[in-house]
Order: structure tokens, then sequence, then C-alpha cells
């Protein structure tokens, strides 16, 4: 099944609604200044995935547990599945998207590919974007700390020591 | 499903005004649980009021009285202020402890309270530091203590028209510090099965003369309980003394059997993490008389 389809087996409000009301939002994702109007309930996931086409960011459970849809918003990472868009009004948002510098791969992004942080990919971009927030985050020198920091991120094919070198690897380049 | 409106008020007065008019409107603050609900269909509000941008709800202020916690404040902001885990390393503990970091980016204190889950991890730590909650209301503010906010599962004193604005904790006597301890299946990311909070307070030849204890997830409310606190009060924290804290929290304790836990373990927890916090918060007061 192609996430495609996976997605419009979940849509964000199953029943049929007459929305008359709703939400202006204007929003800066990866820099670029956008605008949407929106039923107030389109999670800012559903936003990004179904409205701007920035389909990078992945949805996994959909309620708070998994961590594939981490952004950053604010300069905070949140959980864009528990996040109404309206409630990002104003705000500036970086997706996975936003991580790379044209062809030049974050240190991050790099570091995944380099220390094997990933297998069949799909919460990657939940744990690049946790991994990539952590850098400015009080968290601790050691595995055990990077481990804790990133417990809000869950990999069904269990890269976690990968993906532990590669937020160490980054860390070590930066002391 | 019919239509919701969002709003953004930019006062509490506005707030209190939104809140007043429409039964049905719900509190938005980070989301973390009033989404998920939501979405499930637990609750169906007419309108989210969205109070984050009220610059007060989303304030740490610290003066000589204590502290005054936006009720709106994320919990990461929280647990990154260096002063306030200095004053209350259980609060700030606590607060660190919900959900993950990205829960914590838009997760609030006034939040877990008005969620009132027996088991959240921050009602344990405000009790045992005489935390009050700060009410708006069409009729003006009030406030209590949190001990009292939450009076069932899911439920709190907040009338209509009411929203939680600000959590006000008491700065810390001398020689006065606190501690929380959880207990889940996994390290992270999960419900407590158990939960406790102490603060004591040491005079200057290491007797304690005023101790709080709060226990969470093992009865419909998280639990002061007084005979463990007067267990403590008078002595030197020993292990006799805590022991006898621990008893009566596992006594003070009427937890139910469900997935996390039997009644039987939940009790027994409930001691074990009583005494641990206690001697964590009696801990960390010595250490604080030792560098005055």
């Amino acid at each position: 099944m192609s996430p495609t389809e996976l997605d419009t087996q979940a849509p964000p409000f199953a029943e049929p609604h007459v929305a008359d009301q709703t939400a202006d939002v204007a929003l800066i994702v990866n820099g670029r200044a956008l605008r949407l109007v929106i039923d107030p309930r389109v999670t800012l996931l559903d936003a990004l995935r179904e409205h701007l086409q920035l389909t990078g960011t992945k949805k996994g459970c959909d309620h708070g547990q998994c961590g594939a849809c981490t952004v950053h918003v604010g300069g905070r990472r949140v959980l864009s599945c528990l996040t109404l868009a309206a409630a990002a009004q104003g705000q500036s948002i970086t997706t996975i998207e936003g991580l790379a510098e044209s062809d030049r791969l974050h240190p991050m992004q790099q570091a995944f590919i380099d220390c094997d942080g990933f297998q069949c990919g799909y919460c990657t971009a939940g744990q690049i974007m946790s991994a990539v927030a952590l850098l400015q985050e009080p968290c601790g020198p050691d595995d055990d700390d990077v481990r804790e920091s990133m417990s809000g991120n869950i990999c069904r094919c269990g890269a976690y020591p990968g993906i532990v070198a590669a937020v160490q690897a980054v860390r070590g380049r930066r002391r | 499903m019919v239509a919701i409106r969002y709003e953004t008020p930019r006062s509490v007065s506005e707030a209190v005004r939104l809140m007043a008019a429409d039964p049905g409107a719900r509190v938005l603050a980070g989301g973390t649980d009033l989404l998920v609900q939501f979405r499930t269909g637990v609750r169906q509000p007419s309108a989210f009021v969205d109070i984050k941008r009220i610059p007060e709800l989303m304030s740490i202020a610290i003066d000589a009285h204590g502290l005054r916690l936006g009720a709106a404040t994320p919990a990461a902001v929280i647990g990154e202020h260096a002063e306030l885990r200095r004053l209350w390393p259980g609060l700030a503990e606590s607060v660190r402890l919900i959900g993950s970091t990205q829960i914590q980016g838009r997760g609030s204190v006034g939040g877990n309270l008005c969620n009132a889950s027996p088991a959240a991890d921050t009602t344990c730590a405000l009790i045992v530091n005489r935390a009050e909650c700060v009410i708006a209301g069409p009729n003006g503010e009030r406030t209590v203590p949190v001990e009292a906010f939450s009076i069932a599962p899911g439920r709190t004193v907040l009338q209509p028209g009411e929203l939680l604005v600000a959590i006000r904790v008491p700065r810390p006597a001398a020689r006065t510090s606190d501690a929380y301890l959880r207990l889940i299946p996994r390290t992270e990311m999960d419900i407590a099965v158990a939960g406790a909070a102490a603060s004591v307070t040491l005079d200057a030849a290491g007797l304690c003369t005023t101790a709080r204890v709060a226990i969470g997830a093992v009865a419909p409310t998280a639990l002061r309980v007084p005979a463990a606190e007067q267990a403590l009060v008078g002595s030197r924290l020993d292990e006799a003394s805590l022991k006898r804290a621990a008893d009566a929290a596992s006594a003070a304790a009427r937890p139910i059997d469900d997935k996390r836990g039997t009644t039987a373990y939940r009790r027994t927890v409930a001691g074990v993490l009583t005494r641990r916090a206690a001697a964590i918060a009696a801990a960390r007061a010595r250490e604080q008389g030792s560098h005055p």
C-alpha cells in the first residue's frame, strides 16, 4: 500500500461536516510565508501534508505517541499531529524539507546515512527533526542522555543504536 | 459533526467572556490532551479558545514571594528555567516527565491540572509545594489549593465561564527541598502506575520541622497524606521515619486494578516511592544547609 492510500484511509475527520467557520492561517514554512484558509480542526500535520504537499513529515499514530510527525515550531520541536494549524498562526515552522541547503544535506541527515540510523525510513523524518532540536536543548553528554531525549520518537525497525550514533557523531563534531 | 469556532483572545477578560458566552467552548492550551480527546470523540467542543496568545498565561515570574506560572506556559520552557529548577527541583522534575520533549513543547502545567488525570505528573509536586490555582471567571478571580482543584478523574472545580490562568507557588523556606518520583513500565512516554512527591524543611540541626507528602495514580485524585507527613516531622528523616511515612502512604492509597497494575502492587509502590522521594528531598535540603 502506498503512503497516499494510507493517508486517504485515515482522513483527519472521517465524519462529514459542515464548516461554516474557517481559519485564516498565516505560516512561515521552511522560510516561505504562506496563507491557508482551512477548517480550524485541521492539524498542522494535515496542513503540511494535504494542503502544502510537504509529505516528508509522516503520519504515524496520529495521536501523539510515536513522534513520526515531529516538526519545529518557533524553534521548538512539537508533534504536528497534536498541534492545530490555527494554533501555529504567525509562527516559523521547519520540516524535514527545510533542513538541507540545496544539494547539501544537513549534518544530521548525513550522519543518519553514515551511521545506518534507519531501516524502513518511516520514522526517520521525525527522528531527524528531534535530533536537530536536541542539539539546541540542555541534553547531557552521554548516550543515555540522548536516548532519553529521543524517547518520544519510536522506531519500529529498531534502528536505535544507529540513531544514537548519528546524534553523537554530530554532537562530537560540534564540541 | 457541526462546525467549530477557533477563538484567539488576547486577554484574560476576553477569554472569560468567550467561555461564559458558550458553555460548549473548551480552553485550548497545548492541546496535547484535548486534541486526542476531541478526535476520539470524548469531547466535542463548539469552540476552541486558544489561550496561548495571552501574554500573562505564557510567562514565568519568580520574586520574593515565589513563583507565578502562567497556566499555558509550555512545559519545555519551564523545564529549562534555571531558577525554577534550583528552587523547586522536584516540581521541575515532574514537569520534565510529562510525555516526550515534543509533548512538552506545547503541553502546559495548567493543562496537566485541567485534564485532571489522577496520574498527572505535576499534581503531587505542586501539592507538596503548597501551590494554588488562580482561576478567572465572570465574577472575578479566586484561588483554590491544587489539592482541591481536581474532584474526580477528568473533573475540576472550574465552573462554566471560568479558566485556570496561573499557578502560584510560595517561595520555599530555608533548608527546604522537594522531589517527585513515578513508576512507569517504560522509562519514558507512559502514564504513572503510581507517583509520590515530598517536600521537607529542616532546622539548623537537621531535624525535620515541616513535611508535605502527596501520592498520585492511586486514587481518583492525587492525595495528600497527613499521616506520612506526621511520620517525618520531628525526625532526622532516618530510615525508621522514612519507613513509617512509606507505610502511611501505602495505607492511604486506594488504587484500582487495571492494565497498569494491581491494587496491591500500586499500594506497595506508592509507599516505596514516598520513602525514596522523601529521602531525595531530605538530601537536597541538607545540601542547601551546607551551602547557605
